[in-house]
């Protein structure tokens, strides 16, 4: 096994860990990516668990609050596509959980973590979705509040979550787009659609100005992580990228953003806006959310009864060998023939 | 594999189409080959970007080092993708 | 050994090339799955019904095969979020998305070729007539099969009901693509590469837990036993079957019986699993699913679909 420190990541001899850091800090310094096997300071590595996992939990309870929505989705048309967007919302899970697992911990250990709160996931899921309307709020707001966050992320120093996140984006943008054409078209409908668009947008704005983090000045990782290269722009920088960018789209959509200081500043070039209420971000952040318990209760049901599928499945694969299972029934038409599997 | 609990990992390759070559898109859990490539099937393929699938468990992919000079502490043959864990866990995770 | 900086938006080769172009313009949708919308089975396809088919018998055979379709989605969709693991809750979700997609031209065709099966609703409602099918109909409109109503169990229900549902619609299809309505050959045509995957999936899994463990196994047999009663309606035939089967536009299940039962019998051996004895489920007067007599869980289930949709019947969504 690796000659390292398993307690610290360090390599015992303290010349040959300088030479490390500063090749490590090297390709940092040139944008360059850093892979799997690369040497890391056990800080980076921690940061990214703690991030990349955060992530892919917030993917993963995401699937709930709109998922609330999908038996009762009211043309068979917006139902498909909430499907497939809860459905891509396990795939970016399951692509952001394999990040992780490059780091080191498996799924099950990041699932058992999130279970057992020692993990957290973006708290704008901690919100109840209470109307039809709360779908395209979350695929606008929501989605465009963490576009914006996550697309400078494809340029994220640690490789495979940076191409975890390039496909992320690509399938965020049919979210977000998928649910400002819902409110358009509510909004084009009766006045009782109108008034559920715009109350669902004043639920749901301040949370979503929440999603960036707290203030600069009061985020205390920002600033490493943004040397490390893990993150490429700071909470205040992408709130204000992600207002600038809602009003317009706001006006054009017809709705009032909740704000009484919301206005243009010509001075800044920017839009100047109120702050969110603080105290009830951390009271959410620290379980006492509308939702917390709920989400939690729902991810660790499913998990725990699944448990008996997944075993079952390790021990049928245990005693067929893994290997060729005979074809239970005739394969024509799936294209299994064009499937080539490598043994 | 050392702990029977997970189903264990696999890289997946799709051929964009014909006439390219098979790229790693990413990674995915299943009991055993046949089911991995069904889990492939419908996770990195499910909007028709594929025309060919491979699977391959990660455990058994050899590895380069990822630079001539070798960091110190890599061990030559090592796994890839499961990279030996120095993530510290916390006491009451079992099954470690 | 390129080692340039990589610019992940311009990885060669990758796949999914192509796809971040439309990053942030709106437009090009023929990339997202969104059930049927991702490619028209229907394109150039002649729409009118041939002249010597009765078109309300057409449309109430498209109504039975459209509601088995939305019905059994609506089920499999309340799996969402709620599977064994990340790569089944994906491929139940699939599978889902191609039932609603089946649903979705089925309910259009019923539409299109008999206006009168359509519910009215107030002028100048915006809903299109597949919605208002889905939405307003009430449980004893709907034409489906009990077996796709009842509500779902633990995760070896879901594999048993794809099963048999996938068997069975699979070979209906198979011969459907034949039919003399061009548009319900194409819609059998695009189902028959559906079905196949989701019977696939269904008889791998419905393997995996007979051979798998003691407890999968008791499971896997209590949900064999428990829809086994429900099998004998999709298999029977419904006097509307035997009068499309007749104008060559529909097939009639009992015609399907033999070779449905080959295939599950090569499950059941593979597996070995005794095939259920348990005699059909009896209607009511005679009077099954097909004939709008239902499961007291239909008109629960059809309670929580359709509450949005008749809340805002001008509604445009």
């Amino acid at each position: 096994m690796p000659t390292t420190d398993t307690e610290t990541g360090m390599a015992p001899d303290p010349t040959a860990e300088r030479a490390l850091l500063e090749q490590f800090d090297a390709i940092v310094e040139r944008n360059d990516r850093v892979e799997p096997r690369d040497w890391m300071p056990e800080g980076y590595r921690k940061t990214l668990i703690r991030q990349v996992a955060q992530h892919a939990h917030s993917e993963i309870i995401g699937m709930q609050p709109e998922g609330n929505w999908i038996s009762r989705a009211p043309s068979l048309r917006r139902k498909a596509i909430l499907l497939a967007k809860v459905q891509d919302e396990a795939g970016h899970g399951l692509y952001l959980y394999s990040a992780t697992e490059t780091l080191g911990p498996s799924r099950q250990e990041l699932t058992e973590m999130l279970l057992a709160g020692k993990q957290k996931y973006s708290s704008i899921f901690n919100y109840p979705t209470l109307s039809y309307a709360d779908v395209g709020t979350i695929g606008w707001l929501v989605d465009g509040a963490a576009i914006c966050n996550q697309v400078p992320l494809c340029r994220t120093s640690y490789g495979p979550y940076g191409r975890a996140m390039i496909r992320v984006c690509k399938e965020e943008s049919f979210h977000q787009r998928q649910g400002y054409e819902l409110l358009m078209t509510m909004m084009q409908g009766t006045d009782e659609q109108r008034a559920m668009v715009q109350e669902s947008v004043n639920r749901f704005w301040w949370p979503a100005l929440m999603m960036f983090g707290p203030p600069d000045d009061e985020s205390p990782n920002t600033a490493q992580s943004m040397a490390w290269g893990i993150k490429r722009n700071t909470n205040d920088d992408l709130r204000q990228r992600f207002v600038d960018m809602s009003v317009p789209q706001a006006e054009a959509l017809g709705v009032t953003l909740p704000d009484p200081e919301l206005r243009w500043n010509e001075e800044r070039g920017h839009h100047d806006f109120g702050q969110p209420d603080w105290d009830e971000f951390m009271q959410v952040v620290k379980g006492n959310g509308p939702c917390n318990a709920q989400r939690l209760a729902h991810r660790r049901r499913a998990h725990e009864d699944g448990a008996w599928v997944r075993e079952a499945a390790l021990a049928f694969a245990d005693k067929s060998g893994g290997l060729d299972t005979p074809a239970l029934v005739p394969r024509e038409g799936y294209s299994t023939s064009e499937t080539e599997e490598v043994r | 594999m050392s702990d029977r609990r997970e189903w264990p990992l696999y890289e997946v390759f799709v051929r964009g189409k014909r006439g390219l070559n098979h790229v790693h898109v990413g990674s995915l859990h299943a009991p055993d080959d046949d089911m991995a490539i069904r889990h492939a099937r419908d996770v990195y393929t499910r909007r028709n970007e594929g025309v060919s699938i491979w699977v391959v468990r990660s455990a058994d992919i050899t590895a380069s080092s990822p630079d001539e000079k070798d960091p110190l502490f890599a061990p030559s043959g090592d796994k890839v993708y499961r990279h030996p864990t120095f993530y510290d866990i916390p006491d009451n995770v079992p099954h470690m | 050994m390129s080692h340039s900086t990589p610019d992940p938006n311009a990885a060669a080769g990758n796949v999914y090339d192509g796809l971040l172009e439309h990053h942030d313009v709106a437009g090009d949708d023929s990339q997202w799955a969104f059930g049927t919308d991702f490619e028209d089975p229907l394109a150039g396809v002649d729409t009118t019904v041939p002249d010597d088919v009765d078109a309300h018998e057409l449309a109430t055979y498209c109504l039975m095969l459209g509601d088995d379709a939305l019905v059994l989605s609506q089920r499999i969709s309340e799996w969402c979020s709620n599977a064994p693991d990340l790569e089944e809750d994906i491929a139940l979700a699939n599978i889902a998305l191609d039932l609603l997609g089946q649903a979705r031209l089925l309910l259009a065709r019923a539409a299109a070729a008999d206006p009168s099966v359509v519910p009215t609703l107030p002028e100048g409602s915006p809903v299109p007539a597949e919605d208002a099918l889905a939405f307003f109909r009430d449980a004893g409109q709907f034409r489906n099969l009990r077996i796709t109503e009842v509500p779902n169990g633990d995760f070896a229900h879901v594999v048993v009901r794809t099963l048999l549902f996938a068997t069975v619609r699979l070979s209906l299809f198979t011969r459907l693509a034949e039919s003399r309505d061009p548009v319900l050959a194409a819609i059998a045509a695009k189902g028959v590469k559906e079905l196949t995957y989701h019977r696939d999936y269904a008889g791998r899994w419905f393997l995996t837990l007979a051979q798998g463990t003691d407890e999968s196994r008791r499971r896997l047999t209590a949900a064999l036993a428990e829809l086994w009663p429900l099998f004998g309606e999709p298999l029977s035939t419904h006097p509307v079957e035997a009068g499309v089967a007749a104008a060559g536009v529909g097939v009639d299940p009992a015609a399907v019986a033999d070779e449905v039962d080959v295939v599950l019998e090569q499950v059941f051996a593979v597996s070995g699993v005794d095939r259920p004895g348990a005699a059909p489920l009896a209607g009511v007067q005679g009077r099954t699913g097909r004939d709008g007599l239902h499961t007291e869980a239909l008109s629960r289930m059809l309670a929580e679909m359709q509450v949005v949709a008749r809340a805002h019947p001008m509604g445009k969504w």
